[in-house]
C-alpha cells in the first residue's frame, strides 16, 4: 500500500489505527506513514474521520486500538513532549478572544516554555509572516474568517515545530483567502516543515500535497501522489455533458454507446471518463445527442473520489 | 514520564474504565510547573479588565461596616473563641476575611472556568501545548486563589487599619486565606465541570449562600440548638471562619490545625476531580 517515496525513518507511523466513539467507529484501522519534509493529506468527505485521525495525531485523543508513534515517541505516554514539537491548526478556531493578536502569539508561546525574549521575535516574525502585522494590537474577535485562520497558522509556528499539522485549513475562507493561506503554507514547505493537512477541497490537496490519502467512512481508499492517484484511477480526460431535465435519462442510456472507460450519470450531469475528450464529444454529436452544454476537462482528485467512493468529494 | 506510562498498561486493562486509572495513581493528574503558564495568562487578560478585579473588594469592606461596625453599636460585646470577650467589629471581621477569600476564589473557578471551557475554547488550545489536563487544572486553581488571597490582603490592610486585629498572629491569616481561596477554588472548579448550562449555576449561589450566612459569620456557634451546631462544624467555610478568627484575635493553638487539613483535604480532592474530568471531556 506504501508507496516507494516512504523514508526508513518515518516522523509519523499508524498501523491498524482505530478511534471509536462508544459503538460508533470513526476510524476503522488505517495505516500511514511519512517522513521529513513531506506534505501529506487526508482527503475525504464530512465524517470521513479526518479530524479524528489529526486529534490522535495531536495527542489530545487516545488511540481505541492499532499503533501510532510520533517522533518516535507514544502519544498517550509522552504526549506533552509530542505536542512540545508540534504546531496545530485545529478544524474550529481556538483563539483567546481575551488577548488581542501579539499577545495571542505570545500567551501560546509561554505554553510551550519558551523564553519571553525568543517569543518577542518569534511574534513579530510571524505576524509579518501571515500579513498581520498592522493588526498587531487588536481584539481577535472582530477578525474576519481569514484574518483568524492565518492567526492561528501563526500561532502554531510560535515553537518552530518539526510537524505542523493543519485541519482544514482553508474550508470557509473566499477564494482570495484561500489563496493567501495556501501561499504561506506552500512557503512553510519549502523551508521544510512536515505538512500534515486535511481537506475536503481536491484542488487544495492537489496544490499543497506531495502524497496524500483518499479517506472515506474511516477507512484508506487510496494512497499516493496527486498524480499517480489520478493516473491509477482516472483517465487523462473527461467529457463533462449537461442535458435538459426530460432528456437527461434518455441520453445517458444511448452515451452507452460511445465508447468510453467509464461514465457516471450524476443529478444534472453525465461524464465520460476517456483519453480524448474533443474526439469523444464528436462521437457524442454523430449518435444525434444535443447537450446543452459540455465540457472537456482534465482527471482531477474529485473524479478519484467518486470513482473510490461513488460519491462526489465536496457538499 | 514514568507515572504516565502506567496509562498505557491500565488502558490495555480488559476492563477499561477510566477512573481506575485516576484511583490507582492518583497524583497522575495532579498538574506540575507548565501550569504556571496558565496563570500567566490569566494575569494578562486580566490588565484588560482589572476593573472586574477590583470589583469583588468592596463587598467585605461594606459588610464590615453595616454589620460590623453599625450594628456592633447596638450588640456590645461577643463571645468569642476560648471565652474571650471581644466587639462584635472584631468578632465578625475574620469571617469576613474567610468569605472574601471564598467568594474571590469562586468568581474564577465557577462562571470564567466555565467560559473557557465551553465557549471560549481556552483549554482546547492551551491543551495541544506541553500542557496536561492536571496542569489546566492546577493552573486555573492557583490563579482563583491568587485572586481569593488578593481581596484577602485588601480586607485583612482595612482590618488592620481598623485596630481589629489583636495580635500578630493575624499574619497568619494570610496563608489561612490561601488555603481558604485553594479549597473553594478546587471544589469551585470540579463542580463547574460537571455544569451543563448556566442556570445550573444557581447551584453555587445556593451552596455559598447559606455558607456565608450560617458559618458563625455573624453571631457564635452557641446560639444554635446542638445538632445545627454539629451540621455547622462540619461545613468548609466554617473551618476557615475558626482558622481566621483564630489568628486575628489572637487565640492560637494545635487544634486549628485540623481545621486547616479539613481544607488541605478538600482542595486536593478538588484538584483531583478537576483535572480528571477535564481531560475527560476534552480528551475524547
Ligand atoms: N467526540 C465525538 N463523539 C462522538 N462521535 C464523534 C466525536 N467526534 C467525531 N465523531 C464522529 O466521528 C465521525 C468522524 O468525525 P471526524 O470529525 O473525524 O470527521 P471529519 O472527516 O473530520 O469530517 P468533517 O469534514 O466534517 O470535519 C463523525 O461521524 C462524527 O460524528
Ligand atoms: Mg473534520
Amino acid at each position: 500500500m506504501l508507496g516507494s517515496s516512504v523514508p526508513d525513518h518515518a516522523l509519523i507511523r499508524a498501523r491498524g489505527l482505530v478511534k471509536r466513539f462508544g459503538e460508533f467507529t470513526a476510524v476503522d484501522g488505517i495505516d500511514f506513514e511519512l517522513g521529513r519534509g513531506e506534505a501529506f493529506g487526508f482527503l475525504g468527505p464530512n465524517g470521513a474521520g479526518k479530524s479524528s485521525t489529526m486529534r490522535m495525531i495531536g495527542c489530545v485523543s487516545p488511540p481505541t486500538a492499532g499503533e501510532l508513534t510520533i517522533l518516535g515517541m507514544d502519544p498517550v505516554a509522552d504526549g506533552s513532549a509530542i505536542r512540545a514539537r508540534l504546531g496545530v491548526v485545529p478544524q474550529e478556531d481556538t483563539l483567546d478572544v481575551e488577548l488581542t493578536v501579539r499577545e495571542n502569539l505570545l500567551v501560546y508561546g509561554r505554553y510551550f516554555g519558551l523564553a519571553r525574549s525568543v517569543i518577542a521575535e518569534r511574534a513579530a516574525r510571524l505576524l509579518e509572516f501571515v500579513q498581520l502585522s498592522e493588526r498587531a494590537t487588536d481584539q481577535v474577535e472582530p477578525l474576519s474568517g481569514g484574518l483568524k485562520r492565518r492567526l492561528t497558522i501563526a500561532r502554531s509556528l510560535i515553537n518552530d515545530p518539526e510537524i505542523l499539522l493543519l485541519d482544514e485549513p482553508t474550508t470557509g475562507l473566499d477564494p482570495q483567502a484561500r489563496h493567501a493561506v495556501w501561499d504561506r503554507l506552500f512557503r512553510l514547505k519549502q523551508q521544510g516543515v512536515t505538512l500534515v493537512l486535511t481537506t475536503h477541497y481536491m484542488d487544495e490537496a492537489e496544490q499543497l500535497c506531495d502524497r496524500l490519502v483518499v479517506m472515506d467512512a474511516g477507512k484508506i481508499a487510496a494512497e499516493g501522489s496527486p498524480r499517480t492517484l489520478i493516473e491509477r484511477y482516472s483517465t487523462p480526460e473527461v467529457l463533462e455533458l449537461r442535458f435538459d431535465p426530460d432528456e437527461h435519462e434518455q441520453a445517458a442510456e444511448k452515451l452507452a454507446d460511445v465508447p468510453a472507460q467509464r461514465q457516471e450519470v450524476l443529478a444534472d450531469r453525465v461524464l465520460l471518463y476517456v483519453t480524448d475528450g474533443d474526439a469523444a464529444l464528436a462521437t457524442v454529436r454523430g449518435l444525434g445527442l444535443q447537450p446543452r452544454t459540455s465540457l472537456v476537462r482534465r482527471s482531477t482528485l474529485e473524479d478519484v473520489f467518486l470513482r473510490l467512493t461513488g460519491r462526489r468529494l465536496e457538499d | 514520564m514514568s507515572s504516565t506510562r502506567e496509562a498505557v498498561s491500565v488502558r490495555e486493562l480488559p476492563l477499561r474504565v477510566v477512573p481506575v486509572a485516576a484511583l490507582t495513581r492518583p497524583w497522575r493528574n495532579l498538574g506540575g510547573r507548565n501550569s504556571l503558564y496558565l496563570v500567566q495568562r490569566h494575569a494578562r487578560a486580566y490588565r484588560h479588565m482589572w476593573l472586574v478585579l477590583l470589583s469583588g473588594l468592596g463587598e467585605p469592606v461594606f459588610y464590615l461596616f453595616s454589620l460590623g461596625v453599625g450594628l456592633g453599636q447596638l450588640v456590645g460585646t461577643v463571645t468569642g473563641p476560648a471565652g474571650t470577650q471581644v466587639s462584635y467589629a472584631q468578632f465578625v471581621a475574620p469571617a469576613l476575611l474567610a468569605t472574601s477569600s471564598m467568594t474571590g476564589a469562586m468568581y474564577d473557578s465557577t462562571f470564567n472556568v466555565f467560559f473557557r471551557l465551553k465557549y471560549a475554547k481556552l483549554y482546547d488550545a492551551v491543551l495541544s501545548t506541553p500542557l496536561r489536563s492536571g496542569d489546566v487544572a492546577l493552573g486555573e486553581i492557583t490563579w482563583a486563589l491568587i485572586r481569593g488571597a488578593l481581596y484577602a490582603v485588601a480586607f485583612l490592610a482595612v482590618v488592620v487599619a481598623m485596630e481589629l486585629a489583636r495580635s500578630p498572629w493575624a499574619a497568619l491569616a494570610l496563608p489561612a486565606a490561601v488555603l481558604t481561596g485553594f479549597a473553594f477554588a478546587a471544589v469551585g472548579m470540579a463542580a463547574t465541570t460537571y455544569m451543563r448550562s448556566w442556570q445550573d449555576f444557581e447551584f453555587v449561589t445556593l451552596v455559598s449562600m447559606p455558607l456565608f450566612l450560617f458559618s458563625t459569620t455573624f453571631y457564635p456557634l452557641t446560639v444554635y440548638p446542638r445538632a445545627l451546631q454539629v451540621v455547622v462544624e462540619c461545613t468548609p467555610l466554617y473551618q476557615s471562619v475558626v482558622l481566621m478568627r483564630g489568628f486575628v484575635l489572637g487565640v492560637v493553638g494545635p487544634g486549628l490545625l485540623w481545621h486547616a487539613a479539613y481544607l488541605a483535604v478538600m482542595g486536593a480532592a478538588g484538584l483531583l476531580v478537576a483535572g480528571r474530568r477535564v481531560s475527560r471531556l476534552l480528551l475524547k
